[in-house]
């Protein structure tokens, strides 16, 4: 009876039931959506625009080369002979001397940052560590050629004659083998621009790091506190391992700003079209150096080439980026679940 | 630090209480932050005796010279003695932390002076030719490389950079800021692939942006170098650091204040309008000077668009216009010193113009998005008076015309 009763009264009541929700923007809204729309697509155009431009101009130049352009280590278009071998080697060079500069520094200032100071002094520092990232790159070039460049050639020597015998890379020797103890083999090395990119870099790595590190959960950090560690017990045993993905990430980041950094290095280096292994030594190239060096007497084939040679930077950038911002944003998921 | 104080205090409380005969609390409470006497004892005692033995050494054992060398020498010595001090009466675990301690905080201090340094560098090398007034008010284009300092200046190079950058805000501001709105306000799967997109963007070398500029626009379109064309490569380069830091402030805005404008009423665009943008302001405007400070100081887009000229070009559509970046960048491929000299002044101008950006962006963006500055406060306590006035008075008139219902019935039209 009741069933039935209820049925009835369910049947009565289904006039009313849920409005269906659903909004028709007015047309300033519309109109809103549009322009937000096109400006989202315009931003997307102009990568995607870079992006086809490149593989379209460098394809001309990439037919003549095929594969052995990732290869080959001298830089005549006119003669059909061309490829990145020794600029790629030079540009990965630098930025590994640069990471292993920046590292050290960005690692340690982030950690100052995050975990020494606090207050005012917190404040300013990361103020200034935030304007080194707005100095202009010919600034650090033109620091690099007219001071460090005298300043470091000492260094460079005393690292060949000692460092020299045990490790090859730190070897600097002549046509004839042996080793050279004029300062005028040391300067516009390799070593010069990676330590000037490396103070580039350092801002960026600096900040993704400790914004990882400031984010290690409170309650972590006072347990290891309670247990009695010590300051850098507390940060070896919770604000590192919370940090792993920052550190990876934002090393990665300051690798493809290293990679893609133009002018200091062309301030900087002399360049050579071969592989030379001693950083210390005079000659070395990066690919965005080769560009800015010779793209003003190109011809359209020339151009191409050097067209190809972009592509591959931007590739190679493109992949480290990504794979940091992965990281980075991995890690920052773990630390909420986490936290 | 604040917890760990009151922790503190709390246990040293307990412990008084529970055993009244103790007269000392439960052993000294632990800072982790700060210094003690003894501490600063060490370490000026170590940075003295680390200086002292340098110089005995230097001369006379190690095959070494050059400032640099020196202080790394000097550091080395000064780290062994700081342990050694500190280990006098402390364990090991104190030591390693204290040394520790020590690297952090000399690796903030190498790299701030690493950029001090950097800056005095320049602008004491610039000062050179900054003495001289006509730096400022002449074009080089009398100007050969002998000449000495008083004839020729970088007014072209300070005209060409205005109005390469102020072409690059007026394209790069909108643009940037409605693609952050997009990314924020609209959503949706292809917002993710634009973010996606503007991040990877930030990637892109800058020569890229160049040789891109170079080949799509002057090849094609233009057929010569340009302001304009350089314009366009800025905002290349301007275009995705502007539009990621914009997105960070937008996302900061809160989102109750959203719902509250969605609550009463309002469409997504004066919700935007009204609400989110104004919120968010002071944190636009950093974004964009903090893309201004970066475009400004780009060098290798402009080498490869804009051309390298000694006179005054105020025509950005038509022939070579320089910037500052660039006009550096040529003075020093100069050997002559004099050319040198005009090339660190033309840095110093440069520099002081992205100081003067940043310190303005710094001084806008110190507060969070709803913060207001006192003028504003003001400005809004006195709006809010006013409204105030209105509502009582209107509700006293209703009150005389109905008395029984004296809460406003007006009828809402929307």
């Amino acid at each position: 009876m009741t069933l039935v009763l209820d049925e009835a009264g369910l049947a009565q009541a289904a006039p009313d039931k849920a409005r269906a929700i659903k909004v028709l923007p007015g047309l300033t809204d519309r109109v809103f959506r549009a322009v937000a729309y096109a400006a989202g697509g315009i931003t997307v155009a102009v990568m995607v625009a870079v992006g086809l431009f490149l593989s379209l101009r460098a394809g001309s130049a990439l037919q003549v080369a095929g594969l052995s352009f990732l290869t080959t280590r001298a830089w005549s278009p006119e003669k059909q002979v061309f490829g990145v071998g020794a600029v790629l080697f030079g540009t990965v060079t630098i930025a590994l001397i640069a990471l292993s500069v920046s590292l050290p520094l960005s690692l340690g200032t982030a950690l100052l940052l995050s975990e020494v100071v606090g207050g005012r002094l917190r404040a300013l520092l990361v103020t200034l560590v935030d304007l080194m990232a707005a100095v202009p790159s010919i600034v650090f070039g033109l620091w690099g050629v007219y001071f460090l460049q005298a300043e470091i050639i000492p260094v460079s020597l005393w690292l060949s004659t000692t460092l020299g015998r045990v490790l090859p890379m730190f070897a600097v020797t002549g046509v004839d083998g042996g080793p050279l103890a004029d300062p005028s083999a040391f300067t516009s090395s390799a070593f010069i621009a990676g330590i000037v990119v490396g103070l580039m870099v350092v801002p960026t790595q600096t900040s993704i790091m400790r914004e990882a590190f400031t984010r290690a959960p409170i309650g972590e950090r006072e347990g290891a506190y309670a247990l009695g560690a010590t300051r850098w017990g507390m940060i070896r045993t919770v604000v590192l391992p919370f940090g792993t993905g920052g550190i990876i990430g934002g090393t990665m980041l300051g690798l493809g700003r290293a990679l893609g950094e133009t002018i200091a290095v062309y301030m900087i280096i002399s360049p050579i079209f071969d592989i030379n292994w001693q950083v210390l030594k005079t000659g070395s190239n990066s690919v965005s150096a080769l560009i800015a060096l010779r793209y003003g007497e190109a011809s359209d084939f020339g151009l191409s080439a050097l067209m190809a040679a972009g592509l591959v930077l931007f590739i190679l950038t493109l992949i480290v980026n990504f794979t940091a911002s992965s990281i980075v944003a991995r890690s920052r998921s773990g630390a909420e679940s986490n936290g | 630090m604040a917890d760990t104080a009151l922790l503190g205090t709390e246990v040293t409380a307990l412990g008084t209480t529970l055993h009244s005969d103790k007269e000392t609390p439960d052993g000294p409470r632990r800072g982790v932050r700060g210094f003690t006497p003894r501490q600063l004892f060490d370490l000026g005692g170590s940075l003295v005796a680390a200086t002292a033995l340098t110089t005995l050494l230097f001369g006379w054992f190690l095959p070494l010279e050059g400032p640099i060398a020196w202080s790394a020498v000097a550091f080395l010595s000064f780290l062994g003695l700081y342990a050694l001090m500190v280990s006098i009466d402390a364990d090991r675990q104190e030591v390693t932390d204290r040394v520790v301690t020590v690297l952090i905080g000399s690796a903030g201090v190498i790299l701030i002076s690493a950029l001090v340094f950097i800056v005095v560098y320049t602008f004491t090398r610039g000062s050179e030719a900054l003495f001289h007034p006509n730096f400022l008010t002449q074009t080089m284009q009398f100007a050969g490389p002998l000449d000495p300092l008083s004839v020729g200046g970088i007014l072209h190079a300070i005209v060409g950079t205005l109005i390469q950058i102020s072409i690059a805000i007026v394209i790069t501001v909108p643009l940037g800021i409605g693609t952050a709105v997009y990314l924020n306000e609209v959503g949706g799967t292809f917002a993710r692939f634009v973010r996606t997109v503007s991040d990877a963007m930030t990637a892109l070398p800058s020569i890229v942006a160049g040789l891109f500029v170079y080949a799509a626009v002057i090849q094609v379109i233009t057929r010569q170098r340009s302001g304009a064309a350089a314009a366009v490569a800025i905002t290349v380069m301007m275009m995705p650091i502007v539009v990621r830091s914009a997105d960070v402030v937008l996302r900061l805005v809160p989102q109750n204040l959203r719902e509250a404008s969605y609550a009463l009423g309002s469409s997504r665009w004066s919700t935007v309008w009204h609400v989110v943008l104004p919120t968010a302001r002071s944190g636009l405007v950093t974004a964009v000077i903090l893309g201004t400070a970066r475009g400004i100081g780009e060098t290798s887009p402009v080498l490869l668009t804009s051309g390298i000229t000694a006179a005054l070009n105020m025509n950005p559509t038509s022939g070579p216009m320089i910037s500052l970046p660039l006009q550096v960048f040529d003075f020093v491929r100069s050997p002559e010193p004099t050319m040198v000299a005009r090339g660190f002044g033309a840095a110093a101008v440069l520099l002081a113009l992205v100081l003067t950006l940043f310190l303005i962006a710094r001084a806008l963006g110190g507060k969070a998005p709803g913060e207001l500055s006192d003028g504003q406060r003001r400005r809004a306590l006195e709006a809010s008076k006013r409204d105030e006035q209105r509502y009582l008075a209107r509700a006293g008139r209703l009150d005389s015309v109905d008395a029984e219902f004296p809460v406003p019935t007006e009828k809402v039209t929307r």
